[in-house]
């Protein structure tokens, strides 16, 4: 398909029309600011910007409120993780067992590449522990791309603690109140 | 005793008598007779039928491979009969067609025998609600532990869950509590919450593996699968009950929490452990091989597996595997080991080389060192290796391509009688160059003392020994499940397998480093490709010919041997 260029008309060919209508605009902003106290930008990193409540931050692992790791290494996540940023070693047959009594496992390693992660939230979304959350943090720096792949501990000190239902415990509560029925192994 | 362990195809059946019956309408044509988990003729079964006419009845209790119990009510289905009259002759309709009375109860599907005219509905309102009610019922007391459980990605309950069961739960009260993670055996481990009480391990175990290991124990919703007191689960096929369990109830020890199945490429290869062939598919990750699973094959195997094959799989990945070429200790590239050893070949004289071939390498790797041997006039032979057998599955030749070995003529019917002729050979010095592939010969007759009379002592092989010590030149191989190939098993079923991992270091497959060497030295040339070389190799060995590399197919083809 071709276009056909409508020609400027006189007006538009001096210029001058729209380079004063711009200064207007300028000028009008300058005023705003100098004067009226208007101001649009902020003196980062001396300033800080205040991070709405549903804001999509880095993904960190959460604690429940017993200080147990949450992750049961599932491994949804890095299934779902579109950039592949996620990267979690299972325990295994010979792992080390879960903190908490019922939940049988949990990650021996949990690797994620924050220069990969692009705070998509899927992990969040897909996890059914409830044990990975996107945090309000958006400026991370490192020194090196190794630094920047967060692993299990430093994700665990950065995600804090998360109060939960904590169904695990609550199924070992269930299973122990019926020890004392009468059919027992 | 299963079809499985036969594995030459049985004489043709007398011609058996068909019949028609519609499947949701659609009207097929069925076998009246059909062979049952026993091999036996039994009258087809509606759930049968019904999978002729590619229509799935969803099942948990039923296996094809195992006895018909029919206690999951999984594939309740509804049906009718063609209606007779009181002259019992078939009341027609109008437009002349049988009237079909459609019975008033569903019947379990593969328990129920069909007969001509009838008409099987899988769709039906009251199916759907009956596969509901049934799943719902199971879910009572399913743990719903999901993220924890191995089966998660391969569970029937999940998929069934999705196909066909409701959305939401309704049930509120408590859920019963049972043992978890109860250590049943060695290699198995039992989550008793997770059951839905199917038998199918049972059955298994009973009827299969000859074993009667497993039973239920307590009454209602306490029943529970057990083994008796004091008598673990220990026989060489109790990882099947892995396979073959529909939930997350029994999981292998040695993958439990692992890697999640859908993690695993999932590649069709042979097992190596014996002479069986059992078809395989090894689930790996990122070339870390994580577990091997039966392939169903009925022709070598069926669908199990024994549990020392299944499990012989982690030396592939030993930290201390051959990855570089070496000659005389020092690491060098594969064009210049190939070329030495290629010019030191061409100028030996006829009968001063010996050839040690490996009964584990593959048809074509045979092959191509049966030329270098006709070439240069060698002395060839491999090692036999010999255990226990079993009435199922396992062979006692543990070497998987023995039959390859004597059909490419590295060695004779009788496995190793010519070891004893190299031994001397290099005694008397007539013998000056020996290649050895995958086997420490030191082991065999020809020890390390022989082997420091040797000009040249060629060694390919996967793993370290003291043989591969001693050689002058090194060339690291591939495992089974690094490269593509054949094996000819103890049948003489020849079975190709395909490549999972990536070889560690330098290491090549052998029949591609052996391709160059039989290139440089004889001239032979042609087959590049692993393709081109069984082809070729299939017209050049008369009990393969008229074979192709895809006429072997998934599941072989048998051959005269």
């Amino acid at each position: 398909m071709i276009v056909n260029r409508k020609p400027l008309t006189f007006w538009e060919r001096l210029y001058l029309p729209a380079i004063v209508g711009g200064f207007k605009v300028t000028l009008k902003h300058a005023y705003a600011t100098l004067f009226q106290g208007k101001v649009v930008t902020m003196e980062y990193p001396e300033q800080k910007w205040a991070v709405p409540p549903d804001y999509r931050g880095a993904p960190y692992l959460v604690k429940d409120q017993e200080g147990n790791t949450k992750c049961v290494s599932c491994q949804l996540c890095e299934f779902v993780c579109p950039p592949k940023a996620i990267r979690i070693t299972p325990p295994g047959p010979t792992g080390k067992q879960a903190d908490r009594t019922n939940a049988e496992k949990m990650p021996a390693e949990f690797e994620i590449n924050m220069l990969r992660c692009i705070y998509c939230g899927f992990c969040q979304e897909v996890c059914p522990e409830e044990a990975i959350f996107l945090q309000k943090d958006y400026s991370l720096v490192g020194s090196s791309r190794e630094e920047m792949i967060y692993n299990k501990e430093k994700l665990l000190a950065l995600g804090g603690v998360s109060p939960g239902i904590q169904k695990w415990k609550l199924k070992l509560e269930e299973a122990k109140a019926q020890e004392s029925f009468p059919v027992k192994l | 005793m299963s079809t499985a362990a036969t594995t030459e195809t049985k004489p043709a059946p007398t011609a058996i008598e068909k019949i028609k019956v519609k499947v949701d309408g659609r009207e097929i044509e069925v076998p009246r007779l059909i062979a049952d988990w026993s091999g036996k003729l039994t009258p087809t079964t509606m759930i049968q039928a019904c999978e002729l006419a590619k229509t799935e009845v969803p099942h948990y209790c039923y296996h094809p491979k195992l006895p018909v119990v029919g206690n999951c009510r999984m594939c309740l289905v509804e049906y009718g009969m063609p209606a007779l009259g009181p002259d019992r002759k078939p009341v027609l309709n109008s437009d002349g067609t049988p009237k079909i009375a459609k019975m008033p109860r569903p019947a379990i599907s593969c328990a129920t025998p069909i007969s001509p005219g009838m008409e099987i509905y899988t769709t039906t309102p009251a199916v759907k609600q009956m596969r509901e009610g049934v799943l719902e019922s199971l879910l009572i007391n399913h743990p719903l532990d999901c993220p924890i459980c191995d089966q998660a990605g391969e569970c029937k309950l999940q998929e069934y869950s999705v196909d066909y069961g409701q959305s939401a739960s309704r049930f509120v009260e408590t859920k019963v509590h049972k043992p978890k993670a109860v250590d049943l055996g060695p290699r198995i481990m039992l989550d008793a919450e997770r059951c839905i009480l199917c038998t199918r391990c049972i059955r298994f175990t009973k009827d299969i593996a000859g074993d009667d290991a497993l039973g239920i124990i307590n009454r209602g919703s306490y029943n529970t699968i057990a083994t008796f007191p004091g008598m673990p689960f220990d026989n060489n096929y109790t990882l099947n009950t892995v396979d073959i369990c529909p939930v997350g109830a029994l999981t292998s020890k040695d993958f439990r929490f692992k890697m999640r199945v859908w993690f695993l490429k999932e590649t069709k290869s042979v097992c190596t452990s014996c002479a069986t062939g059992c078809n395989v598919l090894i689930g790996s990750r990122e070339d870390k091989i994580q577990r091997y699973t039966p392939r169903e094959n009925d022709a070598v195997n069926g669908p199990w597996m024994c549990d020392a094959g299944r499990l012989n799989y982690k030396w592939i990945g030993r930290d201390d595997r051959l990855k570089d070429v070496l000659v005389r200790g020092q690491k060098t590239t594969w064009t210049a080991a190939l070329n030495e050893i290629s010019d030191k070949l061409k100028k030996s004289q006829a009968g001063s080389v010996a050839i040690v071939a490996s009964a584990r390498q593959t048809n074509e790797e045979l092959w191509l060192i049966s030329k270098l041997k006709s070439k240069l006039g060698a002395i060839s032979d491999s090692v036999a290796r010999v255990g226990e057998s079993d009435k199922l599955l396992v062979s006692a030749d543990k070497n998987p391509n023995t039959n390859g070995a004597r059909l490419t003529g590295i060695c004779f019917s009788e496995i190793g009688t010519s070891l004893p002729q190299i031994a001397n050979g290099i005694a008397s010095g007539k013998i000056k160059t020996l290649i050895v592939f995958g086997e420490d010969v030191t082991k065999h007759g020809i020890g390390a003392d022989l082997l420091g009379k040797l000009d040249n002592l060629i060694v390919s092989d996967i793993l370290p020994n003291a043989t591969t010590k001693l050689a002058h030149y090194i060339l690291p191989g591939c495992a089974h499940a690094e490269k593509r190939g054949s094996f000819t098993n103890t049948k003489g079923r020849v079975q190709k397998f395909m490549k999972a991992v990536e070889a560690p270091g330098d290491a090549r497959a052998e029949w591609e480093f052996l391709h160059d060497l039989v290139f440089n030295v004889t001239g032979q040339d042609g087959f590049v490709t692993i393709e081109g070389l069984f082809n070729a190799m299939a017209a050049d060995v008369s009990a393969f010919n008229g074979l192709t590399w895809a006429t072997l197919g998934d599941t072989g083809v048998t051959v005269k041997i």
